[in-house]
């Protein structure tokens, strides 16, 4: 390991040349059989810095962290860490060097206890053996010094994923890391965590720490960083300071286009009014689940967009599920055009034009080993029994509309789902469903994860349906999407709805109050 | 690397071209000891000779892995084959010791109709374990592995019985056109599966159930129809495999028979291609692989070598397809395949050929 | 765990509010069935209640439990040995061959164990390197190891070394009841084994791989080293046991073991030890061994039921285990 002269933790005013980098990439190129996945890109991390590594899906930055933590090997460029040359074969190497990664999927081990997946492959020893009541200890300790009240002989996969993901920065906090790269840490944290999240990060920055923080949130962006690096397939745009670098500068250097599409749903939405004259294509009657749901009423109406309004936990996935009987409810049922049942499966579900595209389009959407065509046609295959396979005609035509009509990438039907980056497998999906022909779409964090071209893509289908008179319910953890998008709002809170209201110029700020309005008053009413 | 690929080169990256390569090998190997390996004769209408001998031999392989592939595909296994192919032969015996008539063709038809229906009953049974109780196919078909064995010769009372009905030994030793029947029965149910997956939705419905189960039940795939079905299927086929075995020998002995046969049906499988993990599968390479097996069994035979050397073939042959199948194995040859079955579901972690 | 808070707990409160963490209960209900087997026998049976009994039931099955424990390390990465059955048998020809030929018999005993580590290691790289599934590479172990022991002698051989025979029947007497130096071995080995996993960095690393194995390589762990050293360990363990079973069998023979692989999976899932991985214990495996003794003791002494309802019963027990398996594990997912 190398001596590195550290600077004085320098603010985020500094200027780029002063300090010395305490880590440099320069010129790094890595392809995978004919695809660049990365062509020459050069990163500097500074000391003492939050540092936001930004671009769409498919620019690189994954492959980017990978390439810096001995994941991937690099076909040409150089790494120096601390002024000194290094080539890292594996991430225990790089981590050695005193880089940590947190990854999105919180890559610890829930079967552990808190404290050994903190210090596993550290713990302290005596004799050779484990000491068990040190490890506990030291981890007590560094858990403490961040705030984070878990207890350390607790197993991790009882706590949440928030909670699992504080324990893994623990670990890297642990580790005594010079470089801390989080890759999309808040992707399911809601506000208090997050913000307890940048309390730890900008402790950890002011004492010289190098952050690399990976994320698609442009908001929590110019919150926590002092300097950005955007890519844009695989080759470098721009290395900025965030305070010299406006909203629509980033976007455009992210994207390379104007945002007209996102203008346009904004007239779009204002010009629609939902029909709340004729009947609700569905009603929920006090729908609910125990643990997961209190009983709950909801109506959708015809060509109307229904957002779903909440932190996380408050119960907006729960309730789509059990909209669609993907879980099985407890208490209640579900009146669909006047036919009363309790829906117990996805399948009776899909008899009855109802369509559920899920958040976790990894575990619960993608097929990745068959074609984007077979994907695309696996719900309406699935409803017509497996007697009764689709003509080849009616499938190419199908498949051909949807290629077209959402934009996939690349447009070809034979290729396999895996191969296809997020948002175009999130487009897949939606066409899996429309495909159903379904005259109510449940919709929860269809954006999730996905660059902005392709969000915005979405969001202009979803206005064109309910434009067309489709119902559609709308769940998104950014406030901002579902104010644009819905009609109606309904705000959960802890497992319940809290209030309901029509979208009449509401904005964030509104929703925000409605929620913590409740937190106030513990005895507070109903809506 | 080049986009565009000549008529050769997309014909060597087809996925049955390494189990038909090497059964073409292994023929050849033979030939080259025997030189009147490949001979046929004809004498008294049907048709004699070493192909033949294979091609009949692997019959009762070829019909368990067929079920197995299924079973597989749908990120399943199915160890209890040999135990139902047992209690199946053993159901048939008795029932035709045991009736008026033993030598008569309704005889031996209603004994194996009824072997035939608990065997169907025996695989919905390991798919209701499966696909309604969750449980972990390897644990819920050992269950039925172990307990087998032991219901099948509670059936027979621990003897080996045997019977005498012409009908029945046809099974094993008849000919049809010239062709052994054993054989023309374990073709036409390849067919038969090959049509009921790839001409109905079925074949796409198992992949998309073996390949994302949950994401397949979100899209309203029935998918605990499906499961329970192809281990219903399986034991089907393990149950023809049993009456066929036992009417080789005119006989069952429980004990012994159709033992370890799920070992030769998962190597057939896995030679044809289909992957463990589940997911794509190929009925054709499960009938190579199958071909392959019973050629491994005739040449450790032809060539002189003692038929206690057959497991150390197959340990080289295991190893060698494995190492052949392995991406990081044949990145050294640089060989690509396209659009066959995937890779096992390891995450990436690093490029094929990377140090460490 | 539960507590009244009110007044001061009396020892009565606490016993009876006590439950034990979730994690050991799998092994507490095998307990509670040997437990269970054991008084039915001692009800039913003339003599069955003699702690001899249960002392026999370890010697018998010194060899089976030395096996288990390491299908244990195995299984809790996830994985699974099927080659263990053939490297008893190939220990045992191994044994009685180098000992027909002169070897001295503690020279013979390290070919024995080096043979089955080397296998061991031979299917690990083969799992780790090359990504093939254990089930596969195992498959090819069991061949190769069956193979290799016809090779050596289609016919059986006797063992009549007196090494090999005076530690077959060394005995440690205490009181009216005797153990056999070979049990003790066994339990030798299960002890190791507990401490190596609760204790040391590897053992915490196998229950990490059998946790996440993609987390753990990113954690920075040897996941490569741990991998390969699991079926190191279980061939080792396999081979250990296959010289214990000589020392029972006193010859070597291709047709032992047959199936023990079997019994070994069987004797680790009833001893609570989940087939994916990550969770269990070998103090549970060794009480799964005894389980399946257990019902074999039952039969015997029984004396009227055939021998093919031990199979029977072993697949029910199995069915049962796995079945409560299931819904512990479901209702804490």
């Amino acid at each position: 390991m190398t001596q590195m002269d550290l600077q004085p933790a320098n603010g985020p005013k500094a200027s780029p040349d002063a300090p010395r980098p305490v880590v440099e990439m320069r010129d790094i190129s890595i392809t995978f059989g004919s695809v660049h996945a990365l062509d020459e890109v050069s990163l500097r991390l500074l000391p003492g810095e939050v540092h936001a590594l930004m671009g769409e899906n498919g620019a690189g930055k994954s492959t980017l962290i990978k390439a810096l933590t001995g994941v991937y090997t690099i076909d040409s460029g150089t790494v120096l860490v601390g002024g000194e040359e290094h080539e890292f074969s594996s991430p225990a190497a790089s981590q050695a060097a005193g880089i940590s990664t947190v990854y999105q999927e919180v890559n610890l081990l829930p079967n552990l206890t808190v404290a050994e997946n903190m210090l596993l492959g550290r713990e302290p020893r005596r004799f050779g053996a484990i000491n068990v009541r040190a490890m506990n200890r030291r981890a007590r300790a560094t858990l403490e010094s961040l705030g984070i009240d878990v207890d350390p002989t607790s197993e991790l996969g009882e706590h949440p994923i928030a909670i699992q993901q504080l324990v893994a920065i623990a670990r890297a906090v642990d580790v005594e890391a010079r470089v801390l790269i989080l890759d999309e840490p808040t992707s399911s944290l809601d506000a208090d965590e997050v913000s307890k999240l940048f309390e730890v990060m900008r402790g950890l920055r002011d004492q010289g720490v190098a952050i690399v923080f990976v994320s698609h949130f442009l908001d929590q962006v110019y919150e926590i960083a002092d300097r950005m690096t955007v890519l844009r397939n695989g080759k470098l745009v721009a290395e900025r300071m965030v305070a010299d670098t406006s909203q629509l500068d980033l976007v455009k250097l992210m994207i390379g286009r104007e945002l007209e599409v996102l203008d346009r749903i904004d007239r779009k939405v204002s010009a629609r009014t939902a029909d709340e004259s004729g009947s609700p294509v569905l009603k929920a009657l006090g729908v609910g689940r125990k643990g997961s749901l209190e009983a709950t009423d909801l109506e959708l109406y015809d060509g109307e967009v229904i957002g779903l309004a909440g932190l996380l936990g408050s119960g907006r996935t729960e309730l789509a599920r059990l909209l669609f009987g993907a879980d099985a409810s407890d208490t209640g049922e579900v009146v669909i055009r006047s036919e009363r049942r309790r829906l117990r499966s996805p399948r009776h579900a899909i008899d009855r034009k109802v369509a559920f595209s899920s958040e976790d389009r990894k575990a619960e959407g993608v097929v990745g080993d068959l074609t984007v065509a077979d994907n695309m046609l696996l719900a309406l295959q699935a409803s017509r029994g497996w007697l009764r396979p689709i003509p080849q005609a009616t499938r190419t035509k199908l498949v051909e509309r949807y290629l077209q009509a959402l934009d996939i990438r690349p447009a070809d039907p034979a290729a396999l789902m895996r191969n296809l980056s997020g948002g175009n497998q999130q487009k897949v999906l939606l066409a899996r469903w429309l495909i159903t022909d379904p005259e109510i779409l449940i919709l929860d964090e269809p954006t999730r994860g996905i660059d902005i071209g392709a969000k915005a893509q979405i969001q202009a289908k979803v206005a064109e349906l309910a434009a067309q008179g489709m119902a559609v319910v709308f769940i998104s953890a950014e406030l901002e999407e579902v104010l644009r998008l819905s009609d109606r709002l309904v705000v959960m809170r802890d497992r319940r709805k809290i209030d309901e209201l029509p979208n009449d110029d509401v904005t964030v700020s509104d929703v925000l109050e409605i929620i913590a309005g409740e937190a106030r008053e513990e005895e507070g009413p109903r809506a | 690397m080049p986009e565009t690929a000549t008529g050769l080169q997309r014909v060597l990256r087809h996925q049955l071209v390494w189990p038909v390569l090497a059964l073409v090998v292994l023929l050849l190997v033979n030939v080259v000891a025997k030189p009147g390996f490949f001979d046929i004769r004809m004498q008294d209408g049907h048709l004699y000779g070493n192909l033949i001998d294979i091609v009949r031999n692997s019959a009762p392989v070829l019909l368990v892995a067929l079920g197995m592939t299924l079973v597989i595909a749908t990120r399943g296994i199915d160890l209890s084959v040999g135990a139902i192919a047992a209690i199946s032969a053993a159901v048939a015996c008795t029932r035709i010791v045991g009736a008026g008539d033993e030598g008569a063709l309704t005889t031996a038809v209603m004994a194996c109709t009824y072997a035939l229906a608990v065997c169907i009953v025996l695989g919905a049974w390991n798919g209701f374990l499966v696909s309604v109780l969750g449980i972990q196919p390897i644990i819920a078909t050992l269950v039925l592995m172990v307990a087998g064995r032991g219901i099948s010769m509670a059936i027979t009372d621990g003897q080996i019985t045997t019977v005498h009905n012409s009908w029945f030994s046809d099974l094993a030793t008849g000919y049809v056109l010239t062709l052994p029947l054993a054989f023309l029965i374990a073709l036409g149910i390849t067919a038969l599966t090959a049509l009921l997956t790839r001409r109905t939705a079925l074949g796409m419905l198992i992949e998309a159930v073996g390949i994302n189960p949950e994401a397949s039940r979100l899209a309203g795939v029935r998918s605990r129809t499906i499961i329970w079905t192809v281990y219903a299927f399986s034991g089907f086929c393990a149950g023809i495999a049993g009456l066929v075995i036992a009417a080789n020998t005119n006989s069952v002995n429980a004990n012994s028979l159709g033992l370890w046969i799920e070992l030769d049906a998962i190597l057939a499988v896995v030679i044809g291609g289909t992957s463990l993990a589940g997911g794509r599968f190929s009925l054709l390479g499960t009938l190579v692989g199958a071909l392959f097996i019973a050629t491994l069994a005739r040449t450790v035979n032809n060539i002189g070598i003692p038929s206690e050397l057959n497991y150390l073939f197959k340990a080289v042959v295991v190893i060698a397809v494995c190492l052949l199948q392995s991406p990081k194995a044949r990145s050294a040859f640089r060989v690509r395949r396209t659009g066959g079955p995937a890779v096992p579901a390891a995450p990436v972690l690093e490029k094929a050929g990377s140090p460490s | 765990m539960s507590a009244t808070t009110v007044p001061a707990d009396s020892l009565w409160d606490r016993v009876k509010g006590y439950s034990p963490p979730p994690r050991y209960l799998p092994v507490l209900a095998t307990l509670a069935l040997l437990i269970g087997m054991f008084a039915i026998g001692g009800v039913r049976y003339e003599g069955f209640s003699d702690p001899q009994v249960v002392l026999s039931l370890l010697i018998d099955n010194a060899f089976l439990i030395v096996v288990a424990v390491g299908m244990t390390f195995v299984i809790l990465t996830g994985g699974i040995d099927l080659s263990v059955g053939s490297v008893i048998a190939l220990s045992t020809m191994i044994a009685a061959k180098t000992l027909q030929l002169g070897w001295p018999p503690y020279l013979s005993m390290a070919a024995v164990l080096a043979t089955g580590t080397l296998l061991g290691l031979l299917m690990g790289l083969l799992i780790h390197y090359f990504d093939i599934q254990p089930f596969i590479a195992t498959l090819a172990g069991l061949f190769l190891a069956r193979g290799l022991t016809y090779l050596i002698s289609v016919e059986s051989i006797s063992i009549s070394d007196p090494t090999f025979t005076k530690l077959a029947f060394k005995t440690v007497t205490f009181g009216d009841y005797y153990l056999r130096w070979t049990a003790i071995v066994a339990l030798v080995v299960v002890a190791i084994a507990a401490y190596v996993l609760a204790r040391t960095r590897f053992g915490r690393t196998v229950y990490a791989i059998g946790g996440n194995e993609s987390s753990a390589m990113l954690m920075g762990l040897r996941v490569a080293f741990t991998k390969v050293g699991v079926y190191v360990i279980s061939g080792f363990c396999a081979s250990l046991g296959g010289l214990l079973f000589s020392f029972y069998i006193l010859s070597g023979n291709s047709l032992h073991a047959i199936g023990t692989e079997l019994d070994a999976i069987a004797a680790v899932v009833i001893g609570g030890t989940l087939l994916t991985g990550g969770r269990g214990y070998v103090v549970g495996s060794l009480l799964g061994v005894l389980v399946l003794g257990m019902i074999r003791t039952l039969i015997s002494f029984d004396g009227t039921l055939s021998s093919y309802w031990i199979r029977i019963i072993t697949g029910a027990l199995l069915l049962a285990f796995v079945v409560v398996q299931r819904f512990a594990t479901r209702r804490k997912s």
